[in-house]
């Protein structure tokens, strides 16, 4: 029987990766262990070893192409006596893979990559992969006609810091494989070659001891960045954030200041579990002394991390894993800002109104798609900072709409979306044509179980059974 | 100076044994040789006054304690008065200071305002903090004073964070950060050693090791109870300090700070001292005797050590001394009365100062 080599998932967020390299070649005899192709991901290039014995058949994605789909089949492997006649029909092949569990089970995306994957050689549409873009709607804060290009949400965040690291001299990045690796997550690529190592720094694992050096030296009137390889790792520093970044200046009576960021991804990435997956943006929301954010697009993390870098106080720079390889457009602009504190209305409407932020807004907006199929037209809105609280901007929506969903990957008690309820019971009641209801991920740690995983988290069903709850339709 | 540290060291007492690793012995200080560098007259005098305006400054928020003017936490630094006075004459301008929360003699040693620091004590609005921070939490951004911290070991990354400043600035300045035996014992203490070694970060590391982490025994909560080698698992020379003789905690400082100041990387002082009172207003220190708190203050008093230098090379007379004493204790009853008097902040403070 002819061996299908499959694209593999290198990473717990891996959908697509690039062929990059045929190691061997057609007719090349394999050894288990060889290295037999190498693979580009948005985060690195992979080797790809061979598992199984015997002579490489077939080649059924050519080198060079890009975006494969993982669990596309890649390559044949005969066994002894087998002729490459022996290669079934590829056709075949992608049925195998539409039936083979989801490897990259991400939560963005009911419906796994792999089984939208063609037959080989497999190149994902990446309008599939990208969220939907509230292209409709003018970027509030960009100037009319300005020129957009398409950027990662990645490469948005490495761009902002580098931008603002060459306008000020006193800021700088720390944290764990900032420097020499270019980032666990590829955000700090190429500013270790642009700024050396006094001002990109690699820190040891010891996230209380330099969440308190990046604190300390804020005080001192420094502008670091400090980065947490996840928000999971910055429960061991969380004293140092909240007793040391976010009170000082109160305590002080105004007199030393803490301008600092403290960015990385946050919520669930895929399949890491419960400790590796947590939204922790209630958290930080709680806390006078702090600003919380977390942006949707590229664009907005952009413009937003830049506006985070240059504040004088602490604030929370909440990203997430499965966006950083998202595109959208990014406004070309010498010096674009997006300032804290501010949402944004991602798309119009006038019978609901959908309340989410950072991945939360992947939901809301294929939610709306689906309500608008139905008649039900959601105005949904992007928070962006979630402290200090834009909530004026929501009862403004409320007030037309007289409905409102909010929508996280928290857990429902004490999170964001019950403050955003409360603020409507007391400034928005009489506005109010429904009790308002919360989208949340489920009261349980997360599962690693794929399917379990799937149920923990929110999803666009239950946004689109929520709002047509609160519109009686 | 920078030569000096790795000399036997003037006015230590009992260091640990000679490391392991050779560098780190070259290092360390083997102290024993109580040779002492002496002071000169003006140098007794300012230290006298300096030591005893702390006492008295301790003496009055006490009282003002126990009259309901002072609130919360009170921790007092009597007894451990010449840790500071010392290691502030080794400071140049620029340099910084930081602590935990027994931080009222810091803050005066620095140059704060007794007023302001009294003021803070009593939460009203000429308080270093605009009575917003009270006790454990009052800064001096003019005078380098970065607090005063509540939260124990905490204090230690961010004074590594401060001489991190200095390094990136290159500045040539020294962050002094100061901790106590129980402190000494969390874990971000070592994380920041770890740094300070591995960035040669100039700062000084001051663990003032006054025997009882709140009611705990130093031997009964450290595994390692001499905390100068605290750091040698980080190559980070360290030396135990008489801290009750302020000549002694003078000579060291000027050794450790050089040593840090000239980029070698941080620097342990450990100093043995002692505090009179309980670990803070309402603490009773049933767990030691007053036998011992006795002894230590008939034999190692810190401001009696100098007063008796004083009269017995006749640089001040017992009249002298008293002038010097009724000068502060009204420097201190004008601090008290102004505390008591000030009014407590505009009730529109509560919202002032959580944003910039």
């Amino acid at each position: 029987m002819p061996v299908e080599i499959l694209m593999p998932a290198l990473s717990p967020t891996m959908e697509k990766g690039n062929l990059a390299k045929w190691i061997k070649k057609e007719g090349d005899a394999v050894k288990s262990g060889d290295v037999i192709a190498e693979i580009e991901t948005d985060k690195a290039t992979m080797e790809v070893e061979a598992v199984d014995e015997g002579t490489l058949g077939k080649i059924l994605v050519p080198e060079g192409t890009q975006d494969v789909a993982v669990n596309t089949p890649i390559a044949v492997i005969l066994a002894d006596g087998e002729s490459a006649g022996a290669i079934a029909d590829p056709a075949a092949s992608a049925k195998a893979a539409e039936s083979a569990p989801p490897v990259a089970a991400a939560p963005l995306e009911p419906s796994p990559v792999a089984a939208s994957a063609p037959a080989a050689p497999a190149v994902v549409n990446s309008a599939v992969a990208s969220p939907p873009q509230p292209a409709a709607l003018p970027e509030p804060d960009v100037p009319e006609g300005t020129e957009m290009v398409t950027q990662t949400m990645r490469e948005a965040l490495r761009d902002a810091m580098a931008e603002e690291m060459r306008r000020d001299g006193d800021v700088f990045i720390m944290g764990e494989e900032v420097a020499e690796y270019q980032g666990a997550y590829k955000i700090t690529q190429g500013l270790l070659q642009e700024f050396g190592a006094r001002r990109v720094i690699d820190t040891p694992i010891t996230e209380h001891g330099f969440a308190g050096v990046g604190v300390g030296a804020a005080m001192a009137g420094l502008k670091p960045i400090v980065e947490f390889m996840t928000f999971n790792f910055a429960m061991q520093a969380i004293d140092q954030i909240i007793n040391s970044a976010a009170k000082t200046h109160y305590m002080s009576g105004g007199q030393i200041g803490c301008s600092i960021v403290f960015r990385g991804p946050n919520g669930a990435a895929a399949r890491v579990a419960a400790q590796h997956s947590q939204d922790y943006t209630a958290w930080y929301s709680h806390i006078p002394g702090l600003k919380v954010v977390a942006p949707y697009t590229a664009a907005d993390a952009k413009g937003l991390l830049k506006a985070a870098i240059r504040d004088p106080n602490p604030v929370i720079f909440l990203e997430n894993e499965i966006l950083y390889g998202h595109s959208s457009p990014v406004p070309k602009l010498d010096d674009f800002i997006v300032p804290l504190g501010k949402a944004k209305i991602a798309r119009p409407g006038a019978d609901v109104t959908l309340v989410a932020w950072s991945i939360g807004m992947s939901y809301a907006l294929k939610a709306a798609e689906e309500l608008s199929k139905k008649g039900i037209e959601a105005e949904v809105i992007d928070l962006r900072t979630i402290r200090p609280l834009d909530i004026d901007t929501v009862i403004a929506s409320v007030k037309k709409t007289g409905r409102c969903v909010t929508v996280e990957e928290g857990w429902p008690q004490s999170g964001v979306g019950a403050e955003i309820v409360a603020q409507l019971v007391e400034k928005a009641f009489d506005y109010l044509d429904a009790p308002v209801l919360r989208v949340t991920g489920k009261d349980v740690p997360m599962p690693y179980a794929a399917n379990l995983e799937k149920l923990a988290l929110p999803n666009v069903q239950e946004v689109v059974d929520a709002a047509r709850a609160v519109t009686y339709r | 100076m920078a030569l000096a540290a790795k000399k036997p060291a003037a006015g230590t007492i009992a260091a640990g044994k000679p490391a392991a690793q050779k560098a780190l012995a070259r290092r360390s200080e083997k102290a024993g040789a109580k040779t002492i560098a002496e002071f000169s007259k003006a140098e007794e005098l300012a230290a006298y006054r300096e030591m005893l305006a702390i006492r008295r400054f301790e003496e009055k928020a006490g009282q003002m304690y126990g009259m309901g003017l002072i609130g919360g936490f009170c921790h007092l630094y009597i007894g451990q008065e010449a840790v500071v006075v010392g290691m502030q004459l080794a400071l140049q301008p620029g340099d910084q200071v930081i602590t935990g929360y027994r931080d009222h003699g810091h803050m005066l040693a620095c140059g704060m305002d007794p007023k302001g620091v009294m003021a803070e004590l009593t939460g009203r609005r000429g308080g270093y903090s605009k009575g917003k921070g009270g006790s454990m939490h009052m800064f001096s951004v003019e005078k380098g004073f970065f607090g005063g911290h509540g939260i124990v070991g905490a204090q230690v990354s961010l004074g590594t964070g401060l001489a991190f400043a200095d390094a990136y600035r290159q500045n040539g300045n020294v962050c002094l950060t100061y901790f106590g035996d129980g402190a000494a014992n969390q874990g971000q203490v070592y994380e920041s050693f770890n740094m300070a070694e591995l960035w040669k970060l100039p700062v000084v590391y001051i663990i003032e090791n006054n025997k009882y982490a709140m009611g705990t025994a130093v031997s009964r909560a450290s595994a390692q109870t001499d905390f100068s080698r605290r750091g040698a698992s980080f190559n980070i020379p360290g030396e135990q300090v008489d801290g009750m003789d302020v000549r002694a905690v003078k000579a060291a400082g000027e050794r450790a700070v050089e040593f840090a100041r000239s980029g070698k990387g941080p620097y342990i002082l450990e100093m043995l001292t002692y505090r009179y009172r309980g670990h803070s207003m309402s603490d009773p220190a049933k767990y030691r005797s007053k036998e011992e708190v006795q002894k230590m203050r008939t034999e190692h008093d810190p401001i009696e050590q100098v007063r008796n230098r004083l009269l017995e090379k006749g640089w001040a007379t017992e009249d002298d001394l008293k002038a010097i004493d009724a000068e502060i204790r009204e420097t201190m009853n004008a601090a008290a009365d102004f505390a008591s008097s000030d009014p407590e902040p505009d009730v529109s403070e509560l919202y002032t100062d959580i944003l910039r």
